[in-house]
């Protein structure tokens, strides 16, 4: 009998895998993000290539010293009027004028006028934007009479630490719960999405086999029990073949992507942030340190323990919902689309624990994010979300403990279901039907 | 010995008793038809000989053993709802079937290979079963039915969306098949095909047998007294009388049913006693088909 169980899943497994939509769906898609990125970043700095001049025309009196050229940008500061420069324009000296209009110190607005018949690229744009904060705001403050010392005291800048009134080794940050909720809500959605996506596949599958009559001949070699479960497993192995090869296509191509565009990208975008004034240059600096404290969370987090279950929650949370949606395709009619009804009742516990997962990103201590990552209905999807912000062991354990309880008992019940709705030729079943069904013996 | 041996089977479903009391001996080798109108309860019956479903009560002894999980692999089955996997090829997709009833990789490759050729159909192996008109499919279900070479086929309504050149070409199939010692279960309720090829037969009717047995016996002991008589003259009436009364009358030839207490010598004798030149005689048994519909209106009233 389980040499059944093998065949059936190679089946399940072979014909999807060597399928025309899996080569596409796994190996197109990748490469289609990355051609997207790469065209992104290409469009974003072919304007530093060519070379361009530009005139700075300040009618404002606001610039006191030029920045330097950046993004292949070369400045001139010009006192001639505007008809000289656009006659420079015409004769080529030029490829722009930037117009500093006479500034009005009450308006929190300010217009530049850029003189030129060929716009300035996206990052071309903020530089020169960025060329002025500075200038204006020093302009506006001696304007109002201001001290310098004291406006920059004005800003505040806020943070919320958490301290723990129990005495622990770790030491919450706020990065920590940070790392963890976007941790949590990548892992979170991956898993809903996996159990929705694969799961309707079991269902069309069994259900595909219903309608083609196949089944007939399939059960009276090998039991209902084995063909179900070598369905599910069978196409859970799909996802997981899909899921290792977008893993690796996507390390390789960013690591291929990031040596061609990716590191040229990444330092203009520095070069603009710098631009942008002493500020930001200081912005730039907590950049650097954020991104070593979440690189330290990240380390602290215990993976060992983690990373098992995440796998053991994708796969109790699929073995659940792929029997479900399995007696469903069996339940269904001749035509899929009448089951709506069964469906929505497989889908709505599902949806509820997304729901309920992606508020518990915010809250993972709420009674709700704790309650259903212990139900076995919503664990697999709500209990992933909260395992970086390190919930009690206790906790862990029923949810584990009652996942593994309640699989066994969704198999079972799925399996009555199935049984009997694989042979049930025509009409969908009503609810009451599938009720019989699971107490029908023999 | 029998291959197949029912003893009181009872099959319920929610609302009706599909196989009710069920007692029925198949014997090795001969092909068995299982004949019933639409609803009679010979495909749950069917069901429950290849494991597809489980009998309420009752026994199936299969060659003397109760059935179990090994018989699958010894029963072929071809439902009368045909079914394949449309989008995959037929080598693979054989393959698969011959694979689930116990076949070795290379084992089901040899034997398909036989049987691909014997239908004179080696070039489909590549091609995907939806692509195949209707009965290229059902020529690939028959042989995803034998290639295990099983012991009892079981076949429902074989020749159903059939051309005539088909039908004979997979009747000459079973021929063979039974020839070489597999003994055949034909379910339909075509009665010409079941006079054609079936030694025994079961009429089964509201999950019930209404009537078993060897076919030329049931016919023999549903004969009732019918005679064709072809000859030159006249009938003489005085031979008539009381003791025959002529259903039929053409020109050269008499439809004639003895009466109670007579039979054909008597007609024969007082026919040529008489000098009438009798040119051919035969007795008229009832069809299958009669008997059937005879019986199946008795046990519904």
């Amino acid at each position: 009998m389980n040499s059944n169980i093998s065949l059936i899943i190679g089946r399940e497994y072979w014909t999807r895998v060597k399928s025309k939509t899996f080569l596409l769906t796994t190996f197109l898609a990748p490469i289609g993000i990355v051609f997207v990125y790469a065209v992104l970043g290409y469009l974003l700095t072919r304007g530093s290539d060519k070379q361009k001049n530009i005139a700075i025309l300040d009618n404002a009196g606001i610039v006191s010293e030029l920045a330097e050229a950046k993004n292949n940008l070369v400045l001139t500061l010009e006192t001639k009027p505007l008809t000289e420069l656009l006659e420079d324009y015409k004769e080529g000296k030029y490829d722009g004028i930037v117009e500093l209009p006479a500034l009005d110190i009450d308006d929190s607005k300010y217009s530049i006028i850029y003189h030129s018949d060929d716009p300035l690229a996206l990052d071309e744009e903020s530089t020169v934007r960025g060329l002025f904060r500075k200038d204006i705001r020093n302009f506006k403050v001696q304007a109002f009479g201001l001290d310098q010392n004291s406006l920059d005291k004005i800003d505040t800048d806020i943070s919320l630490n958490p301290k723990t009134v129990k005495e622990t080794e770790k030491e919450i940050s706020n990065i920590t719960t940070k790392v963890s909720s976007v941790l949590g809500g990548a892992v979170g959605m991956i898993l809903f999405m996996v159990i929705l996506i694969f799961g309707s596949q079991v269902m069309r599958g069994v259900n595909e086999e219903k309608i083609n009559r196949i089944v007939e001949v399939l059960i009276s070699s090998v039991k209902p029990l084995d063909l179900m479960i070598g369905k599910v497993l069978g196409i859970g192995l799909v996802g997981l073949t899909q899921f290792m090869i977008w893993g690796i296509l996507l390390t390789v191509f960013s690591v291929i992507a990031s040596s061609v565009f990716g590191l040229g990208s990444m330092e203009t975008m520095g070069d603009m942030a710098s631009n942008e004034g002493v500020k930001a240059v200081m912005e730039n600096d907590e950049v650097k340190g954020t991104i070593m404290k979440v690189l330290k969370e990240l380390a602290s987090i215990n993976w060992l323990l983690i990373i098992p279950l995440y796998f053991f929650y994708f796969i109790i949370g699929y073995l659940m919902y792929a029997s479900l949606f399995a007696a469903v395709g069996a339940a269904a009619g001749d035509d899929i689309n009448e089951a709506q009804a069964l469906t929505t009742v497989v889908m709505l516990p599902l949806i509820a624990a997304f729901y309920i997962g992606m508020s518990a990103v915010s809250a993972p201590d709420s009674s709700v994010s704790v309650w259903s990552s212990i139900i076995p209905i919503t664990a697999p999807v709500v209990m992933p979300i909260r395992l970086a912000t390190d919930p009690p062991m206790w906790q862990i354990g029923l949810s584990v403990i009652s996942c593994i309880l309640f699989v066994v008992f969704l198999i079972w019940l799925a399996a009555r279901i199935y049984r009997v709705g694989i042979l049930m030729y025509g009409k969908k079943a009503s609810f009451k039907e599938l009720g019989k069904w699971i107490f029908y013996k023999g | 010995m029998d291959v197949l041996t029912l003893r009181n089977v009872v099959k319920r479903y929610s609302n009706h008793i599909a196989v009710n009391d069920v007692s029925l001996n198949i014997p090795k080798g001969k092909i068995f038809g299982m004949l019933g109108p639409n609803g009679a309860g010979k495909t749950s019956l069917i069901r429950m000989i290849t494991s597809i479903t489980k009998a309420d009560q009752g026994e199936i002894i299969i060659d003397g053993e109760p059935l179990n999980a090994n018989h699958p692999t010894q029963i072929g089955y071809l439902p009368e709802e045909r079914g394949l996997y449309k989008k995959m090829k037929v080598g693979e997709q054989l393959i698969y079937l011959a694979r689930l009833k116990g076949l070795s990789q290379r084992q089901a490759k040899e034997k398909l290979n036989y049987w691909l050729e014997k239908f004179d159909i080696t070039s489909w192996w590549d091609k995907k079963v939806g692509e195949l008109s209707k009965g290229m499919q059902q020529k690939v279900q028959f042989i995803a039915t034998v290639v295990h070479e099983p012991k009892l086929m079981i076949l429902d309504e074989p020749f159903s969306g059939l051309d005539p050149i088909n039908t004979n070409l997979i009747k000459d199939e079973i021929y063979e098949m039974n020839q070489k010692g597999t003994s055949i279960i034909f379910s339909t309720h075509r009665m010409e095909q079941v006079e054609q090829i079936c030694e025994e037969i079961a009429l089964i009717n509201q999950g019930k047998i209404i009537l078993e047995g060897n076919v030329d016996e049931i016919k023999n002991s549903y004969k009732d007294n019918k005679f064709e008589i072809e000859f030159d003259g006249k009938i003489p009436e005085d031979l008539l009388a009381d003791s025959f009364t002529i259903l039929e009358d053409s020109d050269k030839a008499l439809v004639i049913q003895a009466n109670e207490g007579h039979d054909s010598n008597e007609l024969l004798k007082g026919l040529i006693d008489r000098g009438v030149q009798i040119r051919a005689y035969r007795e008229i048994l009832p069809t299958l088909n009669e008997i059937f519909i005879k019986k199946v209106g008795e046990s519904n009233e």
